[in-house]
């Protein structure tokens, strides 16, 4: 062991169609620790990358929604499994990052293993519960059953660091849906710390995907982007909420807001069963029955 | 009395002979060169609706239906609406039972051709006979090119004059109507047999080079684009004639088709930018151009679901 071993920094990489890949820019920015210092680089996403993020996520979404929602489940839980098998890993990037102290950042970590094991619940219970057969005046049978909705996009707040990953994120992967998460500009370490987790976690690349930088860049591309099908704004910037909102009206995105405050995501008010509703729809079939 | 050296009797040098061998470290890396450039909003855009204006729209399925030819052709009249100002394509590439379709559906007179493939398409390996009646078919139907395969087991097996006189058969038939003759050259392997079959192509008779029927992998590639694009230059240097190049098959990006245009300039020069010597064979890529062509416009990112099939 020796003294004079150099640092080995490492540089954060986007998370695009299941690879980590820099930034089609070239660019990257220094993540400070609370104190000022250096913590390492990360990928500076342009909108190109969004644009690519997005492609991948519209490529996976197909597939995805086609898995059985047992095995939707499966996947999710083995997401679960992996935070658990690194929960040291991700505690030490949230304590790092944030000025939350270490028992803090853990209880955050448990509380984020537990709620993924939460949704990966819902997978084959969602449409049970949400769905319906109709009474209809008329010999058929008529029920309503939710789909996904398809590419759904979703901004991070900046704190807590991780929680609000998980409660954007598998509300809307858990039904089929693929997700463009833009992390915090603030904490982005944690979310891509969080992509190296889902990589080794069965999900399918492409199904979630997870970019970082500047939010101010991306936010309009985002906004009016025609394949995204919905938005999930978790940021309380009311700048961002009324761009957001306005370019939904380019192809009737769903628009959703999480206004929660940094406690709240420590709540059951992020495990909300309601949300998974928000990137479904709910198609009713009317199907005839003989005499 | 000194023996009289007698000279040796004076030959033709063979085709194989006369024909220059590829360099393929070279040809490859000055292939990926043209991709390199960076085109952007006026330029990109010129160059999108350029790229529209030389495509050859290819339906070549055993399910086509007279339907679909028709749903081709009015694409291929009309890929857009009027207000982002698209041309419409150079041509549609169909098989010869639905040229007539193709015909009864775009008119007598249309600023869209319609292309048939024809000679055993995608094969060649059929007698000389019927190839040339699937010519004259097609031709009576309306055809306004022709796209003839060449008959790679014979070049393979070294009749470069068999090859030859197939194709100065198949362009007598045709008399003034296009002839691009496809190589195939996916079935070549090598660039030197590209540059040799291009030539024998040129010298037969063929007004354009077209690299592939699509049906077999790879098909257009950059550098074996290049190759062919250097035997057309040279042809024009040795003969005044302007050749015409056709890549087909695998080109499925807006990107991609934009760095051919580079390439074509670069080789051949502004004379070559016109769909009368440049087109592209595409099913896939009118859609990307198309998306990227409202996306220049309109400045948001598109969505497949607001175009139509391709």
């Amino acid at each position: 062991m020796s003294a004079l071993r150099l640092d080995v920094r490492k540089t954060y990489k986007l998370y695009i169609g299941g690879n980590f890949v820099r930034s089609e820019s070239g660019r990257s920015l220094p993540a400070p620790s609370p104190s000022g210092g250096l913590l390492d680089n990360f990928c500076h996403a342009s909108r190109k990358d969004l644009r690519d993020a997005v492609a991948a996520a519209r490529a996976a979404a197909d597939g995805w929604a086609k898995k059985s929602a047992y095995l939707r489940g499966q996947i999710l839980y083995r997401a679960a499994e992996m935070l658990e098998d690194r929960a040291a890993a991700m505690t030490e990037e949230i304590a790092r990052s944030t000025s939350a102290a270490p028992a803090q950042a853990r209880a955050e970590v448990d509380l984020a293993i537990d709620r993924l094991v939460y949704f990966a619940g819902w997978t084959d219970k969602f449409a049970q519960v949400f769905g319906a057969v109709n009474p209809v005046a008329s010999s058929h049978f008529n029920f309503t059953i939710p789909e996904p909705t398809g590419v759904v996009a979703a901004l991070a707040p900046d704190e807590p660091s991780l929680l609000p990953l998980i409660s954007l994120a598998a509300p809307a992967v858990l039904m089929g849906n693929s997700v463009v998460l833009v992390a915090s500009e603030k904490f982005p370490l944690p979310a891509l710390t969080l992509a190296e987790v889902l990589a080794t976690s069965d999900l399918p690349g492409g199904v979630v995907n997870i970019l970082a930088g500047r939010r101010g860049e991306l936010i309009s591309p985002l906004a009016g982007h025609l394949d995204i099908n919905a938005i999930v704004n978790a940021s309380r910037v009311e700048e961002t909420h009324r761009a957001l909102q306005a370019g939904t009206a380019v192809n009737l995105k769903r628009y959703a807001a999480r206004s929660l405050t940094a406690e709240d995501w420590f709540t059951d008010a992020a495990e909300n069963p309601y949300w998974i509703a928000d990137t479904v729809e709910f198609k009713t079939v009317w199907h005839p029955i003989g005499l | 009395m000194m023996p009289q050296t007698l000279a040796a009797p004076r030959q033709m040098p063979s085709i194989r002979e006369r024909v220059p061998t590829i360099d393929q470290v070279t040809v490859e890396e000055r292939a990926a060169s043209f991709a390199k450039r960076s085109i952007k909003t006026a330029a990109k855009l010129a160059g999108l609706k350029m790229t529209v204006s030389m495509m050859d729209i290819t339906s070549l399925e055993g399910k086509d239906t007279p339907g679909r030819i028709a749903y081709l052709c009015r694409k291929a009249l009309q890929p857009i609406a009027p207000k982002y100002e698209s041309p419409s394509c150079a041509a549609v590439c169909v098989y010869p039972n639905m040229v007539r379709h193709a015909r009864h559906f775009l008119g007598q007179r249309s600023a869209v051709r319609i292309a048939s493939v024809a000679t055993a398409f995608p094969s060649g390996q059929y007698p000389l006979r019927t190839r040339l009646e699937e010519t004259r078919r097609a031709l009576g139907d309306g055809a306004d090119e022709i796209d003839m395969v060449i008959n790679r087991g014979a070049f393979l097996a070294g009749e470069y004059n068999r090859m030859f006189d197939e194709i100065a058969a198949v362009k007598a038939v045709c008399g003034a109507t296009h002839l691009k003759v496809i190589l195939e050259t996916g079935e070549l392997v090598t660039y030197d047999n590209v540059r040799l079959a291009s030539q024998i192509a040129m010298e037969a008779g063929g007004d354009f080079i077209k690299t592939s029927t699509g049906k077999i992998q790879p098909a257009a590639t950059m550098p074996v684009t290049l190759v062919m694009l250097e035997a057309i230059r040279d042809y024009f240097f040795a003969t005044g004639l302007r050749i015409g190049m056709k890549p087909a098959g695998g080109i499925r990006t807006a990107k991609q088709a934009l760095a051919y245009l580079v390439m074509v300039k670069e080789t051949l020069g502004d004379d070559w930018l016109t769909p009368d010597l440049f087109r592209i064979g595409a099913s896939t890529l009118l859609n990307d151009v198309l998306m990227q062509i409202v996306k220049t416009v309109d400045g948001n990112y598109q969505s497949a679901d607001y175009f139509s099939l391709s």
